[in-house]
């Protein structure tokens, strides 16, 4: 036994107490889907958790009429002081039952405990308390006194932090007087019900918030519903691009938070320790599965050798095994789609001529896994190096010069984040300026907070998230709605319908 | 004796010069009587692929620039125009076939809106932009940037006021724009062009193209170097599909407006063309 061979330290799931079937939430209790039901697996395990109701065209109807109900008659006309205090217990009551979730989150979504416990489960919590304050403050939001509500809110989320993006979308849209449809991703359902279950212990009026689960038939009846004032999705740049050719000539608001292939840039003058670390949890963290990941490392010509080998050395000493194992760094990918896109674009990277590596490490027999990977020798037109993996493989560029630094950093149509590492200040806030990205993370990486806002540039989609901007994607200005002149054209509401059956991720 | 007057060749305004259409192409623009007043260049896809290619050459200049030089620039051009107030009247009155009143008030509102757009330049970072309070040791501050090459359609039944509406708005953060002005009242538009060429505005950050909208506005709205397509004008074009053509490359898409004012102003219209970026810094333990 090495020092680094530490014994299994996995959490229970005994505090786990879940149900062999879920159905919808709709109006405020679980009624059954008429679409097929589907089941919910363990990506480390393959192993069936629950059975999920998937709910068709007629479901998400009810749900969205639900939803409208409880606008008009409860939650529009409450005070903002009296929203704030239902999103007050909200948060409370997710971190009375922090532990549970992150177990839950873990067991369905295959991220390390250690992340779902520290990371995910209490900046929901974070996410509720923030937003909870706003909901009778809303004249200093920046759209003036008195602003409106938008009505219903479609919002459709992905797999990669299930519950985090349900936080995300919920707690601004309720804070400013939204009722909700939301869909969680299929592969991830699970702490979106035990979501619902906290719903239904806050006391929440029925319906201002209804969680339908099911594929992307279920997602596109969202987008498509008349009755939607609101979309919000975070996922694929694919899926996104549908949703917004769908909404096109319509009312419906719409905000995106889409894909991203964000550049890492270090500079010779970084603390290299921190730098380490900082591009270890850029593109390791959940197993690269994050949309802002640091997937692209641009390294400073004169210390790349040394940064590469000290990169493997510390992946070298990353464990990757079982989700619910207090040591793991490193879980199972979430589904075998997307083990199948890491390994087809990592052997295309392969084949394109970059270096391919990988520590040596024990994959488990079932489940879907993919090793920490690192691409060196990589140019800008590798596919690597321009699509989004989606999963734990770095791809390492050089730079001379910070101009370089800079062209190759925004020589993408993604700009959703960027990393900077450089003990100078001043180049670091020259640097920052010229990235076309809406995130940039000076000498760290991977910081979320409910405070601060996020959201891309270009095809990363539109519209924030987070801070005082993300009421911005729920409010309008008090009596200025905008006028249409012209009326939606009756074929354009049907082109989202085929792209969205690609799953939302 | 009455003199011959010198009539005035309309061209196209990109990159800060006055090419004809690359097409050859012109249309006849006339009085609301229908009597003739000028040829007009009638641009062509290549046109505005040009106009695209020189917007995106003037951005970095022109996003770089401090915000109390693009205010100045803007404020120049007011100054210019003013200076230019009987020309324009003129011009609306016969193009438009409104009185001189009616043409004075749409030149002094449009000065005035370039004077109230050029004085939020260094202004709109500091009310749309905030520092934000995070749970650790990280001074974290959101600021609104321009977002990138900006595709218009004009308002199509004013001369000035609504092109001036539309453009200046973008301007404000250091966006660079192409405009599709109004294609029965195409004058003014080239005039202003005249002023700017005239003025500081480096050449290439507005490109104003005189046509069909509806020929121009799909290639442009498909177009993969453009980064927001404002339809404000576009009411009467098939413009649902001009914002799904956006789509493909996820464009900003303001929607048409109808009403009488077209595009009031407003510091929506400002940051509806901004894109904002927030920055993470460590600070150190002491």
């Amino acid at each position: 036994m090495s020092f680094l061979d530490y014994a299994p330290a996995p959490e229970s799931t005994a505090i786990l107490n879940l149900k062999s079937d879920y159905g919808l939430f709709i109006n405020g209790e679980f009624v059954d889907g008429h679409g097929t039901p589907f089941a919910t697996i363990s990506p480390a395990t393959e192993k069936t958790i629950a059975t999920i109701a998937s709910a068709n065209d007629e479901d998400v109807d009810r749900a969205v009429a639900a939803a409208r109900r409880a606008y008009d008659k409860t939650w529009s006309r409450m005070s903002g002081a009296d929203r704030g205090k239902y999103l007050f217990r909200i948060a409370r009551l997710v971190q009375e039952r922090a532990r549970e979730l992150a177990v839950a989150e873990s067991l369905d979504n295959g991220k390390p405990i250690k992340e779902s416990r520290d990371v995910d489960v209490p900046l929901v919590a974070a996410w509720f308390f923030y937003y909870a304050g706003w909901a009778d403050k809303l004249d200093y939001a920046g759209a003036g006194a008195n602003p409106a509500s938008l009505g219903v809110a479609g919002q459709i989320i992905p797999w990669n932090f299930p519950l985090l993006m349900l936080a995300w979308k919920i707690a601004p849209a309720l804070a400013a007087g939204n009722t909700v449809v939301l869909k969680p991703a299929e592969t991830t359902p699970l702490t979106a019900l035990l979501f619902a279950e906290i719903l239904q212990q806050a006391d929440l009026p029925p319906g201002v918030v209804n969680i339908v689960t099911g594929a992307g038939a279920t997602g596109s009846a969202i987008v498509n519903h008349p009755d939607v004032n609101k979309v919000a999705f975070t996922g694929s740049t694919n899926v996104g691009r549908g949703i917004a050719r769908a909404i096109a000539g319509t009312d419906k608001r719409v905000t995106l938070e889409l894909g991203g292939k964000a550049a890492n840039i270090v500079f010779d003058d970084a603390p290299i320790d921190q730098a380490i670390e900082g591009i270890v949890n850029g593109i390791f963290f959940n197993q690269g599965h994050v949309c802002c990941a640091g997937s692209r490392l641009l390294v400073q010509e004169s210390i790349h050798d040394e940064v590469v080998d000290r990169l493997k050395e510390r992946l070298s000493t990353l464990r990757l095994g079982d989700p619910l194992d207090k040591n793991t760094d490193i879980g199972a990918v979430n589904s075998a789609a997307q083990l199948d896109r890491i390994r087809t674009l990592s052997d295309i990277g392969e084949a394109e001529g970059a270096e391919r590596w990988s520590p040596d490490c024990v994959i488990p027999t079932d489940g879907f896994w993919f090793p920490p990977t690192i691409f060196t020798n990589v140019s800008t037109s590798h596919r690597i190096a321009r699509d989004e993996v989606f999963g734990p493989v770095l791809s390492v560029l050089t730079f001379r010069t910070p101009a370089e630094a800079i062209a190759k950093a925004n020589n993408t149509p993604y700009g959703l984040s960027a990393g900077i590492w450089s003990d100078k200040g001043s180049r670091i806030l020259a640097v920052a300026d010229k990235l076309r990205a809406g995130v940039i993370w000076a000498n760290t990486f991977n910081r979320f907070d409910p405070a601060s806002p996020f959201g891309g540039y270009k095809e990363s989609g539109y519209g924030r998230e987070g801070g005082r901007h993300g009421l911005a994607a729920y409010l309008k200005p008090a009596g200025t709605a905008r006028t249409v002149t012209a009326s939606p054209a009756s074929d354009a509401t049907d082109s989202a319908i085929t792209t969205t059956k690609e799953s939302a991720k | 004796m009455s003199r011959l007057a010198v009539p005035k060749t309309y061209k196209l305004y990109i990159g800060g010069k006055f090419p004809r259409s690359e097409s050859g192409r012109t249309y006849e623009v006339v009085t609301k009587r229908g009597a003739f007043l000028a040829n007009a260049a009638k641009a062509s896809r290549k046109d505005a692929r040009d106009a695209v290619v020189a917007a995106r050459s003037a951005l970095s200049g022109w996003a770089n620039a401090t915000p109390y030089n693009r205010g100045q620039v803007l404020y120049r051009i007011a100054e210019l125009l003013e200076g230019r107030r009987a020309q324009f009247v003129d011009e609306i009155v016969s193009s438009e076939g409104v009185s001189a009143s009616a043409a004075t008030r749409q030149v002094d509102e449009a000065i005035d809106r370039w004077v109230w757009y050029a004085g939020w330049a260094d202004k709109y970072v500091q009310v749309t932009g905030n520092a934000n309070p995070v749970s650790g040791p990280y001074f974290n501050l959101s600021v609104p940037e321009p977002t990138g090459v900006v595709a218009i359609v004009a308002p199509q039944d004013s001369s000035l006021l609504g092109l001036v509406s539309v453009v200046a708005p973008a301007l404000v953060a250091g966006n660079t724009v192409v405009v599709i002005a109004s294609e029965r009242l195409p004058l003014s538009a080239i005039s202003l062009s005249e002023v700017l060429a005239t003025s500081d505005v480096p050449g290439g950050v507005v490109n104003i193209l005189t046509g069909s909208a509806g020929e121009i506005t799909p290639w442009l709205a498909s177009h993969a170097d453009v980064n927001a397509l404002d339809l404000t004008g576009a009411a009467a074009l098939d413009w649902v599909d001009l914002e799904i053509a956006a789509a493909d490359t996820l464009k900003r898409v303001l929607r048409p407006e109808g009403g009488t004012d077209l595009a009031a102003p407003s510091l929506d219209r400002i940051t509806a063309l901004t894109e904002t970026k927030t920055v993470w810094h460590t600070k150190s333990l002491i």
